[in-house]
C-alpha cells in the first residue's frame, strides 16, 4: 500500500499546475467566453505538446500513461485550475471509445487526438434519456441513413469528428443491439448548434437528417458497444470525480484565505466559531472525496462489479461533498461569493453541474443499491 | 499510489485470521457478536490468549515485549479482530498509560509497571475528567499537595471507564497554581487500594455501570509514582493525542457494525419484502457505506503515513469526527432495523443470560442500549466540537 504518486506522475503533475496556473487565471476565462471562443486553442495546443493527452492513453493505444492514477492526476490539476479546455471530450470519450473498438485503420484517429491536432466529441445522450446509458432511439437500419437527435454532446461544435451512438437492433434501454458509428461533422444533413453551459464549456446539439454512413465508418462489431460504453463512463466519472476534487481544493483554499482577510466586527471572520466549524468539516469532507477518487482510480481496471461499485460510491459521494463544498465557500465568503467577477463562481459552478454528469447524487445512489442487491 | 498490500501485509493478515479461528473462544466472540456485556474474567482472559501469543502490546517495543507493529499491521489486526468479533483489548494500561510512561517514564517506572500491565496483574483506568473539567481539561481542580515523601490527594474524577475494575488509576492532577491552567498540572499514578480512594459507578443512559466516579480524600501517593517532571504532565497527555491515535476511525468496528446491520436488514421481512429493498432505509444503509468505502481510505492514508514515521497530527481529529459519525449513524440504523423489537429492556440478557421468554431476534436486545451508548463517541476523547476547534488551529490556521 502507498498513497504516494509515482515520480513520473508526480513530475507530469508539478509540470501540468505549472502551465496551468502561468495560463489560466479567472479574468483571461472571462475574457475568453465573452469573445466567444469555447476554449483556449493555445493552452490547448501546449496541453496537446507537452503529452498531457498522451498520458490518459496507456501504451498499446500510442500513450503513456492510461491508468486510473494519470487520469485522476490530470483532471484534479485541471478542476484546480478551472480549465474549460476539451480534454474530457476529446480524449477520455471520444478518443478512448475509438482507443477500445478502433480498427488499426481507425486508430490513426487516436494519434491525432492525442497529438491535438483532431477533436473528437461523443454524440450519445438524446432528449429526455437523462442518465440512462443504454435509452439510446437514434436508428440504423439497412439503408444506412441516420434521423434524429443528440443533445448535451461536449465539444461537439469543436470536434472534426463525431462518434455517435446508434440503434441496430432492440428497443430503447436494451443494452443488446447498440453501436457507435465515426461520423465526421461536416457530413451532409449533419447541424451542429453550439451552446454554452452553465460552466462555461461548450457543448452542442445536433441532428441528422438522413445522413449517410457506411459500414467502413463503426467501431468494433455492430450491436455490442454497450460495455464499451459503460467502461469509458467509468473513466469519464473517475475524470470528472477528480476533476470536482481539484475544483473544490481551489474552492476551499479561496475561502479559508477569504476567512483570515475579511474583517467585521472589529476582526478576522475566521475567528468565529460558527464559521470555523463548518469550515473544519468542509476540510474533513474533502478529504474524504479525495478518498472516493483514489478508490475509483484504484478499480479503474477492476472486473466490471467491482469496477460498478466503485463508480457508483464515488459519484454520489462527490455529488454530495461537491455540493456541500460549493455550497459553504459562497456562504462563508457572503456576497462576493455570489459574484461572477469573483473566481470562486467558476469553481462552484463546475463542482455543482458535474453532478449532472454520467449520473448524478440520487441516480449512483440508487445504481449503488442495486448493484449490491444483484451481488447479493 | 498502490491501493494493493504488499506480500508480507497479507501474509501477516492471513495470521491473525487464524489465529482468531484458533484462539478465540467461541463463548466470547458470541457475546461480542449480541452486544452482550463482558464481565472481568472474561476480558482477562482475552488479554492472557493475546499477550501469551506474544500480541496484546502491538505497539510496545519488543525489549518490554511489545510486538512492534506498525500502524498498518496494527489496523490489519483492527479490522480482522473486529470481523471475528474478538472482545476489544481494554486500552487503558496497554495504550494509554504505556505510552506515556515508555516516553516519559523512569528506567524503574517501566520495568515494574510495563509487565504487570501484559501479566493482568494490574488493570489500570484513568483519571482525567472532572466534573468541572470535561472539553476544558486543563481547569482540573483535584490537587496533589507536596509532604515529604509523599503527595497528598484530594479531589474527584469522573467518568472513570471501567474503574471499577481496576486496581490502579494514572491521574491528571493539579501541583501548581502559577501561570496558565495547563502549567501546573503533574501525571500520578495511585494505587486504588491507597485508604481515601472511594469508587462510585454511574448508570449510564444505555442501563449500564461502564463508568464511575473516582473520589480522593487525603490519598497518600509516594513521590515515586510522579511520571516525569512536577508541573510537566499536560505535555504528556498531550503526546497520546497525537501519537497513539491510529485506530481512532474505528474502521474495524464499522466494518462489522455494517456487516450485522445488512445481514439483519436482509433478513427482516417489512411490509412483505426484506427491509434492505425499502427504497428510504435502503438508500440510509447505502449512504454511510459508501462514506465508509472512503473512510478505510483516508484512514489508511494517514496509517500508512504513519507507518512510515510521520506522527499525525490533526489528521487524528479528522478521522475522529468522521469515524465516530459513521459508527453512530450505524448503530442508529441497527437500532431503527430492529423495530418494535429495540423496545424490551434486557439487562439480564445483556449480562450473559437469554430471551427466549420474548422471542425476539437475537440483535435485538442490544439494539438499542448500543445506540445509546454509542453517544459517546463524539463527547470523549476530545468531542467532535474541540476536534474541530483543533482542526481550526493546526490545519486551517484561522
Amino acid at each position: 500500500m502507498d498513497f504516494t504518486p509515482t515520480e513520473d506522475r508526480a513530475m507530469l503533475k508539478d509540470m501540468l499546475r505549472r502551465v496551468l496556473t502561468e495560463n489560466t487565471d479567472h479574468e483571461k476565462r472571462r475574457a475568453l467566453l465573452a469573445s466567444g471562443a469555447p476554449f483556449d486553442a493555445a493552452l490547448w495546443a501546449q496541453l496537446a505538446e507537452l503529452g498531457i493527452l498522451g498520458a490518459l492513453f496507456p501504451e498499446d493505444q500510442g500513450g503513456f500513461g492510461g491508468a486510473g492514477f494519470d487520469i485522476a492526476l490530470v483532471f484534479e490539476e485541471l478542476g484546480r485550475a478551472g480549465g474549460i479546455e476539451p480534454v474530457l471530450s476529446s480524449a477520455i470519450l471520444g478518443g478512448g471509445l475509438v482507443a477500445q473498438l478502433g480498427r488499426a485503420d481507425q486508430q490513426a484517429l487516436v494519434a491525432e487526438v492525442i497529438a491535438g491536432e483532431t477533436r473528437l466529441a461523443f454524440a450519445h445522450a438524446e432528449p429526455g434519456t437523462r442518465y440512462d446509458l443504454a435509452d439510446v432511439s437514434l436508428a440504423l437500419g439497412p439503408d444506412m441513413t441516420l434521423s434524429g437527435t443528440k443533445t448535451h454532446v461536449l465539444g461537439g461544435a469543436e470536434a472534426q469528428m463525431l462518434v455517435v451512438s446508434v440503434r441496430e437492433s432492440g428497443a430503447a434501454g436494451d443494452t443488446d443491439g447498440l453501436s457507435l458509428i465515426l461520423v465526421p461533422t461536416d457530413a451532409p444533413g449533419l447541424t451542429v448548434t453550439r451552446h454554452v453551459t452553465v460552466d462555461g464549456f461548450s457543448a452542442a446539439t445536433v441532428t441528422f437528417d438522413s445522413v449517410a454512413v457506411d459500414e467502413e465508418a463503426r467501431l468494433g462489431t455492430a450491436g455490442t458497444a454497450y460495455d464499451v460504453i459503460e467502461e469509458v463512463f467509468a473513466r469519464a466519472t473517475l475524470a470528472v470525480s477528480a476533476e470536482a476534487l481539484g475544483a473544490m481544493e481551489s474552492a476551499k483554499e479561496m475561502t479559508i484565505t477569504y476567512l483570515k482577510e475579511r474583517q467585521q466586527f472589529g476582526r478576522a471572520i475566521g475567528k468565529f466559531q460558527a464559521l470555523q466549524h463548518r469550515m473544519a468539516d468542509v476540510l474533513i469532507e474533502v478529504e474524504q472525496a479525495r478518498s472516493a477518487v483514489v478508490n475509483l482510480a484504484g478499480h479503474l481496471d477492476a472486473p466490471r462489479a467491482l469496477r460498478e461499485r466503485h463508480v457508483s460510491a464515488t459519484k454520489n459521494l462527490i455529488g454530495r461533498v461537491g455540493a456541500l463544498v460549493a455550497e459553504e465557500a459562497v456562504q462563508l465568503h457572503g456576497g462576493i461569493g455570489m459574484t461572477d467577477e469573483y473566481a470562486l463562481s467558476h469553481f462552484v459552478r463546475r463542482i455543482v453541474m458535474i453532478d449532472h454528469l454520467f449520473g448524478d447524487v440520487d441516480h449512483h445512489l440508487e445504481r449503488f443499491i442495486q448493484l449490491g442487491l444483484e451481488a447479493a | 499510489m498502490d491501493l494493493s498490500y504488499t506480500a508480507e501485509q497479507e501474509a501477516f493478515r492471513a495470521e491473525v485470521r487464524s489465529f482468531l479461528a484458533n484462539n478465540l473462544p467461541k463463548r466470547l466472540s458470541e457475546k461480542v457478536r449480541l452486544g452482550k456485556r463482558l464481565t472481568k474474567s472474561e476480558m482477562e482472559e482475552w488479554h492472557a490468549l493475546l499477550n501469551a501469543q506474544g500480541w496484546l502490546a502491538p505497539n510496545w517495543p519488543a525489549a518490554y515485549g511489545g510486538a512492534e507493529w506498525d500502524a498498518v499491521q496494527r489496523q490489519i489486526f483492527e479490522e480482522e479482530a473486529c470481523l471475528a468479533y474478538a472482545p476489544r483489548v481494554v486500552p487503558f494500561g496497554l495504550m494509554m498509560l504505556a505510552p506515556v510512561l515508555l516516553a516519559f517514564g523512569s528506567e524503574e517506572q517501566k520495568r515494574h509497571y510495563l509487565p504487570r500491565i501484559l501479566s493482568g496483574e494490574d488493570w489500570w483506568c484513568q483519571g482525567y475528567s472532572e466534573p468541572g473539567a470535561g472539553s476544558d481539561l486543563a481547569s482540573l481542580k483535584t490537587r496533589a499537595v507536596r509532604e515529604g515523601d509523599h503527595y497528598v490527594v484530594n479531589g474527584q474524577k469522573t467518568w472513570t471507564t471501567l474503574g471499577q475494575h481496576a486496581n490502579w488509576i494514572f491521574c491528571l492532577v493539579r501541583t501548581g497554581t502559577e501561570g496558565k491552567p495547563q502549567e501546573g498540572i503533574s501525571f500520578l499514578l495511585i494505587d486504588m487500594a491507597t485508604p481515601g480512594v472511594t469508587v462510585r459507578p454511574i448508570t449510564l443512559i444505555d442501563g449500564e455501570a461502564e463508568v464511575n466516579e473516582v473520589f480522593f480524600d487525603n490519598v497518600r501517593v509516594p513521590v515515586a509514582n510522579l511520571v516525569g517532571e512536577e508541573n510537566k504532565g499536560w505535555t504528556y497527555a498531550k503526546y497520546l493525542l497525537t501519537h497513539e491515535r491510529t485506530n481512532i476511525a474505528g474502521v474495524g468496528f464499522s466494518n462489522a457494525a455494517l456487516a450485522t446491520l445488512k445481514q439483519v436488514a436482509a433478513s427482516t421481512m417489512s411490509g412483505g419484502k426484506p427491509l434492505a429493498q425499502n427504497p428510504h432505509f435502503a438508500a440510509r444503509m447505502a449512504q454511510v457505506e459508501i462514506d465508509l468505502m472512503a473512510m478505510r481510505t483516508t484512514n489508511l492514508r494517514v496509517v500508512s503515513a504513519a507507518a512510515k514515521g510521520q506522527a499525525p497530527g490533526a489528521e487524528s481529529s479528522m478521522l475522529k469526527i468522521k469515524g465516530t459519525q459513521i459508527r453512530q449513524e450505524l448503530t442508529s440504523l441497527l437500532r431503527r432495523a430492529t423495530g418494535p423489537d429495540a423496545m424490551p429492556f434486557l439487562p439480564d440478557y445483556l449480562e450473559g443470560g437469554d430471551n427466549q421468554t420474548l422471542d425476539l431476534p437475537e440483535h435485538a436486545p442490544a439494539a438499542a442500549p448500543s445506540y445509546f451508548n454509542m453517544r459517546k463517541l463524539s463527547i470523549f476523547g476530545g468531542s467532535n466540537e474541540i476536534q474541530r476547534g483543533i482542526i481550526t488551529k493546526a490545519i486551517l490556521e484561522l
